[in-house]
């Protein structure tokens, strides 16, 4: 026991130094002046930007929603196919992630413009051009595709473990397909559906590239907000604190019930 | 773990800054070993000649002339600058703030006064380019390069003749128009089309400049900054504001594009090497900018950035066809109409910025039906937690 708490030394003055340590700085930040003194205001003006807080909610669970919807089924795919071909396609959907984030959104960039692949490709097949870049579509697209592995991945997992003899039993006792999907398929997959929101909801809804490069300047999220404040011509850092300290209280809110939710399942599972 | 995934995300702005800060003092630590005399000089990215193309290396030529090593290291914006002066503890011996930046830290005592003795040179400047009204006595700064923002157009698209800030208003342009992603830079020209100083310190101007970008936000294509350069020369956009320098290489790359000097007259910006008050080492951050003012070396400068000079020996000794460039070097009526961002008091930047979030978080095309299907889409999601648990206890219960 003592050994372990001596190893697990550097993790923790790592948690300390790059989680807790930051944080209080943040909050520290959101709750004062520029002279030090203390005020709410900083967090009260917040409020002025609820629409942009909601907006980021609204894209970021559109762009979660889709993805869950496109990767369910595909994920089953490969956890029922194996083998090397579940491996090639696993690789597949991780390449991109071996390249940098800003130069996949850059391409998006080069796919939606107005004389990008995309309409040059529909005017060839004598469609009309769409016109996509600049607005949140184009965002959403963003967001889809830069986080769609983080929820492949976790659902791959657990669909993984669920063994075929459970399925063949269900079967056997005269289940139809749609009961042993919604009977044992979805309550099983439950975990690895919670872990693959979070992981895409929180990274989308606190994105501030995506929104500046295909949302063109005019669909600002709160991510690109925050960043004007610190980097932008206003430099007001206490704001920016305060933005993001109300935007993780409410993603809090939003894992705490997800939590909440598994938790019950796994109670349900554990029976 | 999600949670403290989340939170590393939200901060990693934070940690990046702390990041970058670490490596510059190491770096510099490690500097020390190496040449016991060193300076740190913070300028803007592609700023200084660095022997490609067959010019100098300027930095290398002053430690060849004066044994003293530079540490060179860039930055993007002078916010960006400005915020890390402020929280790092990197001491820079020279820096080259913009205008506006410049009456800011001389207004919050950055800035070092600087000993013109030691700079001989300063007499190759320009005499328009001494006293300017960032630094009307001239203690601070010497001018380092200068340019204008102008109207990058392409002719193919435009069909009317630019001549006025009022084209980027163009109803028949409609979303093919690019603007500045940068409140002081949009108001600015906002404030040009109506008649008003840059550095106005009537609130209505500013309001009435805000109702004008408000006018102009549905027309515009997107708010973007060096973007422009790339989708300029692509034909993604008809028409943008932008800086003379860069604008001299667009139009090398793309021939359809031209740049005009709006008539309404235009901002003049200077970038002028200053030496902040915590250095230690100013005598040869002195000996440094007097390096700069040295015609060869302005002029090796100035053919690298595609900036202009302020130096008027070394623009004797520029090629005649940029000499005679009047998008380079504009004509004296042209030049006597820009003006110079001043740092604007606390109290009309915070105006400036509330309102330019307010326009860009407004949304124009919003429909009625985002919200209520929200709501409505939130509570489904609710029932149906509530029912899909409600079930999962029966069944437990049952077994």
């Amino acid at each position: 026991m003592k050994k372990l708490r001596i190893l697990s030394l550097p993790y923790i003055s790592w948690v300390c130094m790059f989680t807790i340590v930051p944080l209080l700085i943040v909050i520290f930040f959101a709750i004062t002046t520029p002279s030090g003194e203390f005020t709410i205001l900083n967090i009260s003006n917040v409020g002025r930007y609820f629409s942009v807080i909601v907006k980021s909610i609204l894209l970021a669970s559109i762009a979660t929603f889709i993805s869950l919807i496109i990767s369910y089924p595909f994920s089953y795919i490969i956890s029922r196919v194996g083998g090397k071909t579940g491996k090639i396609a696993m690789m597949i959907i991780m390449l991109p992630m071996w390249m940098n984030f800003l130069l996949r959104t850059c391409a998006w960039m080069t796919i939606l413009e107005k004389n990008g692949l995309l309409n040059k490709l529909l005017v060839y097949l004598n469609f009309s051009p769409v016109n996509i870049i600049n607005t949140k579509i184009a965002v959403v697209i963003g967001m889809i595709y830069n986080y769609l592995p983080f929820m492949v991945l976790p659902l791959v997992s657990v669909m993984k473990k669920i063994e075929p003899s459970v399925i063949e039993a269900a079967q056997d006792l005269g289940s139809s397909g749609f009961s042993i999907f919604t009977k044992i398929i979805i309550p099983l997959t439950t975990p690895g559906v919670v872990s693959g929101v979070t992981m895409v909801f929180v990274p989308a809804v606190s994105t501030f590239i995506i929104s500046r490069m295909l949302g063109g300047g005019g669909n600002l999220l709160i991510g690109d907000l925050i960043d004007m404040q610190f980097l932008g011509n206003s430099y007001n850092p206490h704001l920016g604190a305060a933005i993001s300290l109300v935007l993780m209280v409410l993603i809090l809110l939003c894992m705490s019930v997800m939590n909440q939710f598994e938790c019950e399942d796994m109670e349900g599972k554990l029976v | 773990m999600i949670i403290k995934r989340s939170c590393l995300i939200i901060l990693s702005l934070l940690i990046l800054d702390l990041h970058c800060f670490a490596q510059a003092t190491a770096a510099s630590d490690s500097q020390v070993g190496m040449h016991r005399k060193y300076i740190n000089v913070y300028n803007w990215g592609e700023f200084m000649s660095n022997g490609s193309d067959g010019l100098l290396n300027v930095n290398l030529e002053f430690e060849k002339a004066t044994g003293i090593h530079v540490n060179y290291s860039t930055f993007s914006s002078n916010e960006e600058m400005y915020a890390k002066l402020k929280s790092s503890n990197v001491v820079y011996d020279v820096i080259f703030p913009s205008d506006y930046m410049i009456s800011k830290m001389i207004s919050e005592k950055f800035l070092a006064k600087l000993n013109f003795e030691n700079i001989p040179n300063f007499k190759n400047i320009f005499a328009n380019f001494k006293n300017l009204e960032y630094d009307p006595q001239n203690l601070y700064s010497v001018p380092y390069l200068w340019g204008v923002v102008g109207i990058v157009y392409n002719k193919n698209l435009v069909q009317k003749p630019v001549k006025w800030f009022d084209a980027l208003w163009d109803k028949d342009l409609a979303k093919n128009i690019l603007m500045f992603m940068n409140s002081r830079d949009s108001f600015g020209i906002a404030q040009k089309k109506l008649g008003v100083s840059f550095n106005t310190k009537s609130k209505a101007d500013i309001l009435n400049a805000a109702e004008e970008l408000r006018k102009q936000k549905k027309l515009v294509q997107a708010y973007v900054m060096d973007e422009i350069f790339d989708k300029m020369q692509s034909e993604e956009a008809a028409i943008a504001p932008y800086y003379s320098g860069d604008a001299l290489v667009m139009m090398k790359n793309n021939p359809n594009l031209d740049f005009v000097i709006p008539l309404n007259g235009t901002n003049r910006f200077v970038d002028a090497a200053c030496v902040p008050a915590n250095s230690e080492k100013k005598g040869w951050a002195e000996l440094y900018i007097n390096f700069l003012c040295d015609p060869k070396i302005a002029l090796n400068n100035a053919l690298y950035s595609g900036y202009s000079t302020p130096n008027e020996l070394a623009y004797t000794m520029l090629p005649e066809r940029i000499k005679n460039n009047k998008v380079a070097y504009p004509e004296q009526d042209v030049l006597s109409k820009t003006e110079c961002y001043v740092y604007n008091s606390k109290e009309i930047n915070e105006l400036i910025d509330s309102l330019w979030i307010d326009i860009m978080i407004a949304d124009e095309d919003n429909n009625v039906w985002v919200m209520p299907a929200f709501i409505v889409v939130c509570m489904i999601a609710l029932i149906s937690t509530n029912v899909i648990r409600s079930r999962l206890k029966k069944v437990n219960s049952k077994i």
